[in-house]
């Protein structure tokens, strides 16, 4: 999250300019670019490929399958495993290649995220794997991780309630903005990073850190969860197309595809 | 264990196949898989580059930092390199610290780009005996689908292409190209019921006897070697081997 090292904002800059620009471009309400590409792996049983302002981000989901370590097995549920690695070169100092306590935590509040929408009770005693990998960071992995993770698991045909959609508010220079880009992070005050379920309208991640009065944390809650339905239809989106060619190719009627969203055979 | 009984019953299938000059993607003995390379596909990197051979997908990020020499080459810059074979791109894949087989990667590829002098290290030093570039080449295997050392040194190669040493990192005022010298590439191929197959797929290294992983330079010279596998080669095949490296080899650096 903010980092108090790193080279100092130039004085030149302003996170927030007359207009109510941002240093981007863009308005407080206004996400960076989203692209996401749903079956972008070959090894494994779903995947997914996000590209987010400069983050690039790739998940892919392995399972149901036999539960490691086996004393974590669960007889009546499939436990989500997630995995959050940031790679070496992602960021502008090299980071030490393996996980740490940020992504330790990071691993553990998407695995609980996911865990929300998967039918776990449909696969007893099993792991389903999820691994998240930042290739290039720029604030807000953590919910491009997430976004990510879940088209990955819906391309790997796991029954879901739902697409976990997520996205991030936050306070630069006074303002509540949403999606956060690096110097946002940096030199913002506060960032809350949101997790939704568009379909229960429930929140299922949540963090924060910073400085928000109640109404700015409310203004951010409420416009981070407005973001997270545009997200989820780009979700969407993406596993429609991945369905739909895979459809005309295999000669599938669509109506299955759009019903199921399935992959068949593992 | 289970791989091992769904590598007889493939070897079985391969078997057949090669004994009618086949290989079970249709390619050629001596035929590489479409290679696609993307230059530059991390930003936060100083170098890098993306690179699809066949279903195998590896991403190679070159970071470049400030450090000390090491004491018996003061007037050197360092080259690490290092390769994490992630859970992401197999099942067979685990986290955790290197493994042996990511451990081999790692220095095969080194190897090549070291002794190929793909980068002058002379010309990475700061100050002598005091400060040095340390260049770290970070192999990311995303997709695994065999053959992770010609999938790696095309990667690092083509990051090299365009790495920049930034200057302000130690202080300088100007960027500077790293200093990229030679194009050591190398080629991987297995042998299987006494075969040669070059860039062997998963499955095809799976039920290999033998594998030789051969670099080269642009004279045509050969710069590292790794035989790897408990199987033997002929001479006869080493040779072989030899002069399927130079040959794709040179294809291969007509591409970037």
């Amino acid at each position: 999250m903010r980092s108090m090292g790193g080279t100092p904002l130039p004085a030149n800059v302003k996170l927030i300019d007359e207009n109510g620009r941002r240093m981007d471009g863009r308005l407080p309400d206004e996400m960076r670019p989203l692209k996401i590409e749903a079956g972008v792996l070959k090894r494994a049983d779903g995947s997914a490929y996000v590209e987010w302002g400069n983050n690039k981000v790739m998940a892919a989901v392995y399972g149901p399958r036999e539960c490691h370590p086996r004393h974590l097995q669960n007889p009546e549920r499939a436990l989500v495993q997630c995995t959050y690695n940031m790679a070496s070169f992602s960021v502008d100092e090299r980071k030490r290649p393996g996980p740490d306590r940020r992504s330790h935590e990071i691993s553990k509040i998407i695995s609980e995220a996911l865990t929300n929408v998967v039918f776990t009770e449909y696969f007893p005693r099993t792991s389903i794997d999820v691994y998240i990998e930042v290739l290039q960071a720029n604030a807000g992995t953590r919910c491009a991780g997430l976004t990510a993770a879940s088209v990955a698991l819906a391309d790997a045909g796991i029954p879901m309630r739902d697409l976990v959609a997520s996205c991030a508010a936050g306070k630069v220079a006074d303002t509540v903005v949403v999606d956060l880009q690096k110097e946002e992070d940096n030199f913002g005050q506060a960032d809350i990073p949101v997790g939704f379920v568009p379909r229960t309208n429930e929140i299922v991640l949540l963090q924060m850190d910073g400085d928000l009065t109640p109404e700015q944390f409310d203004k951010g809650l409420h416009m981070a969860v407005e973001a997270c339905k545009k997200v989820y239809q780009i979700q969407r989106d993406a596993l429609k197309r991945r369905y739909s060619a895979r459809a005309a190719d295999e000669d599938v009627p669509p109506a299955i595809v759009e019903g199921a969203m399935m992959r068949e055979g593992q | 264990m289970g791989k091992d009984v769904v590598a007889d019953l493939k070897r079985d299938y391969i078997s057949k196949l090669l004994a009618k000059g086949v290989r079970a993607d249709g390619r050629k003995f001596d035929e590489m898989r479409p290679l696609k390379i993307d230059i530059d596909y991390i930003k936060s990197a100083e170098g890098s580059a993306r690179v699809q051979l066949g279903d195998t997908q590896v991403v190679v990020g070159i970071k470049i930092d400030k450090g000390e020499p090491f004491a018996d080459t003061p007037n050197s810059g360092v080259l690490t390199t290092n390769a994490e074979l992630i859970p992401m791109a197999s099942e067979t894949f685990e986290s955790g610290p290197p493994d042996e087989v990511s451990i081999e990667v790692a220095r095969v590829v080194d190897r090549g780009i070291r002794e190929g002098h793909a980068v002058d290290l002379s010309k990475m030093v700061i100050e002598p005996g005091k400060a040095v570039w340390i260049m770290f080449v970070d192999v990311h295997v995303i997709d695994y689908d065999g053959n992770l050392f010609d999938a790696a040194n095309i990667a690092a190669n083509a990051a090299f292409k365009t790495a920049k040493i930034r200057g302000s990192k130690a202080g300088l005022s100007e960027d500077q190209p790293l200093p990229v010298v030679h194009q050591p590439i190398s080629l991987t191929a297995v042998k299987i019921d006494g075969k040669i197959l070059v860039d062997p797929t998963h499955d095809e290294e799976r039920v290999a006897e033998a594998r030789l992983t051969v670099a080269t330079i642009e004279n045509g010279n050969l710069c590292a070697m790794q035989k790897g596998l408990n199987g033997a080669f002929t001479l006869e095949e080493v040779s072989k081997v030899v002069d399927l490296s130079r040959r794709i080899g040179a294809e291969i650096r007509s591409r970037f």
